[in-house]
């Protein structure tokens, strides 16, 4: 995408959130719904339209876990590590995922499909282990179901 | 056992119609107006005479929480925020509300938001909620469209906007202060208290904070009357609760129960017994991650309401069941606990910023048996002075579970250092 087209959708959605109070969070969900993640150049752009300095928006940026200023894969597929998903099997899942991935938390597989991050509870925990894929939870995984998961998102 | 026609919450599991219409069949948004009508103070007392105590964990009573907003404006608005940043790991109750039943949570908001005269609701749900946030902000469309909250909500002659905000993966978002910051659109770091937020809230308003079943609880007590949700339970404990359990059970759930109810019958009744039956049982921690866990024995005796846990020196929380039987690594399990704590740490305060750390690392050591028996007593040291000496309670609630582990499994980590040291690897740490 060139600059400029990029300048132009985040003007649009700062507009679209113009004189609302509080938009920081509402401006980012939505820079990286269209971007895949937080461009540099868009920051640039956002801080001095709500009034925050480049560092502010940085912090903001980096202290929420959703919010990415790289990009991620193709998909993004996040495993429960949490203590309810544990119980049910939740670290073999985890074991299983990242041999056949072959990368370790927070890593893209070389041909950018897929990114395997880490969370601590989709709330899924009276129906565990779970997963989320691109947004969408998979509540009751075991290695086989997550097997066929993997197999629809890599290519 | 609570019976049917007692359950507040009667699509819990989405069998039936989640629309307008199918909520108003089962009773919903049913003479809505006429509590309206009755005024604020009668709505307050009511809430206060049915002993409802906050359902987000500290178990603060909610109708004394409400009469702290101010009775006449000073000329600021004043708002309502509830809190859906259903965060704590074990806890997944309030989403079954948001997604199945979200028009008790938008009927309760616009009372509740009535009671304490806000002026706009917040509703600020969790990143990781998306179909919740899809599920509710339909329900709340629906209930704009059919006149029941926004201008002259249910022709009371109140205005009410009701606001759906969108966290972004932040566990601290949850604590309030932290989550009205974050809806300002700042860092999610909590606040120090006071000023406490029904005098300087969002935006230096009035606010009141809440749980998403405190609120959603609401419309059915005012129906069915208070001195009704205040029989059930026991004194000071009184009402239904959602339970959510998971781990080491044979069928784990959510499940709306009386409070009070004993731990054995809950997990027996509802969730078919502890897998490998009740003598399989290791520990339980009975309110989400943050409270200190009980062991077999006090699982025996349990009631599952606030006053019996604090006695218990455990709590609550947030009523999330973690079942734990024999085959577990409980070293480990709380390890893993501080690991997400020292993940989740603001990191404005010293004592939890470090402190986090330092547990996690001793943890580290003790999984492993590769600590000296003085560490314990050292670990538990450092958890004293995190504990209580932060702005806000997640270094208490880092603190806690390793605590609790200190008091009911001294005998299990001793073990396992002496294991290490002699080379002989016992049964648990080979695992």
């Amino acid at each position: 995408m060139t600059d400029t087209a990029l300048a132009t959708q985040v003007e649009v959605i700062l507009r679209d959130h113009a004189g609302g109070e509080g938009a920081a969070l509402p401006v980012l969900h939505a820079v990286q719904h269209a971007f895949g993640h937080i461009p540099e150049a868009a920051m640039a752009l956002i801080a001095p339209a709500l009034g925050l300095t480049q560092a502010e928006l940085r912090g903001l940026v980096t202290f929420y876990p959703d919010f990415r200023a790289t990009p991620a894969g193709r998909h993004v597929l996040k495993l429960c590590r949490s203590e309810a998903c544990q119980a049910r099997g939740g670290q073999a899942l985890i074991e299983a995922a990242k041999a056949r991935l072959g990368v370790d938390w927070h890593e893209t597989t070389p041909d950018g499909a897929v990114t395997l991050e880490p969370s601590y509870c989709l709330g899924l925990c009276a129906c565990g282990p779970g997963a989320m894929v691109n947004g969408e939870l998979h509540a009751k995984l075991d290695p086989e179901r997550l097997e066929r998961l993997l197999a629809g998102l890599l290519p | 056992m609570l019976k049917d026609q007692d359950r507040i919450f009667t699509n819990l599991y989405g069998m039936h119609d989640r629309s307008l219409a199918g909520a108003r069949k089962r009773g919903h948004w049913d003479g809505t107006a006429g509590f309206l009508a009755q005024g604020r103070d009668w709505l307050v007392e009511q809430v206060k005479a049915s002993g409802l105590r906050g359902r987000g964990g500290a178990g603060f009573p909610t109708g004394l929480k409400w009469s702290f907003m101010p009775k006449q404006s000073d000329g600021r608005p004043c708002y309502l925020v509830i809190n859906a940043d259903e965060s704590e790991p074990g806890t997944c109750k309030d989403r079954e509300i948001m997604r199945h039943d979200p028009h008790t949570l938008i009927e309760g908001a616009l009372i509740a938001a009535f009671a304490m005269g806000a002026n706009a609701a917040y509703i600020y749900i969790r990143g990781e909620y998306i179909r919740e946030r899809e599920a509710l902000q339909a329900a709340i469309d629906e209930a704009y469209d059919a006149g029941l909250i926004g201008k002259n909500a249910c022709k009371s002659g109140y205005d009410f906007d009701l606001y759906l905000h969108h966290g972004a993966g932040a566990y601290i978002c949850g604590e309030e202060t932290a989550l009205l910051e974050s809806l300002e659109g700042k860092k999610g770091m909590p606040r120090m208290k006071p000023p406490f937020p029904a005098g300087s809230g969002l935006y230096g308003c009035p606010t009141t904070v809440n749980n998403v079943e405190s609120i959603a609880v609401v419309p059915t007590i005012l129906r069915r009357g208070a001195s009704w949700f205040a029989g059930i339970g026991r004194p000071n404990n009184a009402g239904t609760k959602l339970f959510a359990i998971s781990g080491h059970v044979n069928n784990p759930c959510v499940v709306e129960e009386a409070m009070s109810i004993p731990l054995r019958e809950l997990l027996e009744r509802h969730c078919g017994g502890v897998r490998g039956g009740w003598g399989n049982l290791k520990a339980v921690i009975p309110g989400g991650s943050s409270v200190p866990m009980l062991n077999a024995a006090q699982c025996d005796e349990a009631l599952m309401d606030f006053d019996w846990l604090r006695e218990q020196r455990s709590g609550l929380g947030t009523a999330a069941v973690i079942v734990m039987d024999q085959s577990t690594d409980i070293i480990k399990a709380i390890w893993r606990l501080s690991k997400f704590y020292k993940h989740e740490s603001c990191g404005q305060c010293t004592p939890c910023r470090e402190g986090t750390g330092w547990m996690m690392r001793i943890m580290d050591r003790l999984v492993r048996g590769e600590a000296e028996i003085e560490e314990i007593d050292m670990l538990m040291s450092v958890t004293k002075q995190v504990e209580g000496h932060t702005i806000c309670a997640l270094g208490d609630a880092a603190a806690w579970p390793i605590q609790g582990l200190i008091r009911q499994f001294r005998d299990e980590i001793e073990d396992r250092i002496k294991a290490r040291k002699t080379g002989r690897t016992g049964a648990m740490a080979a695992e």
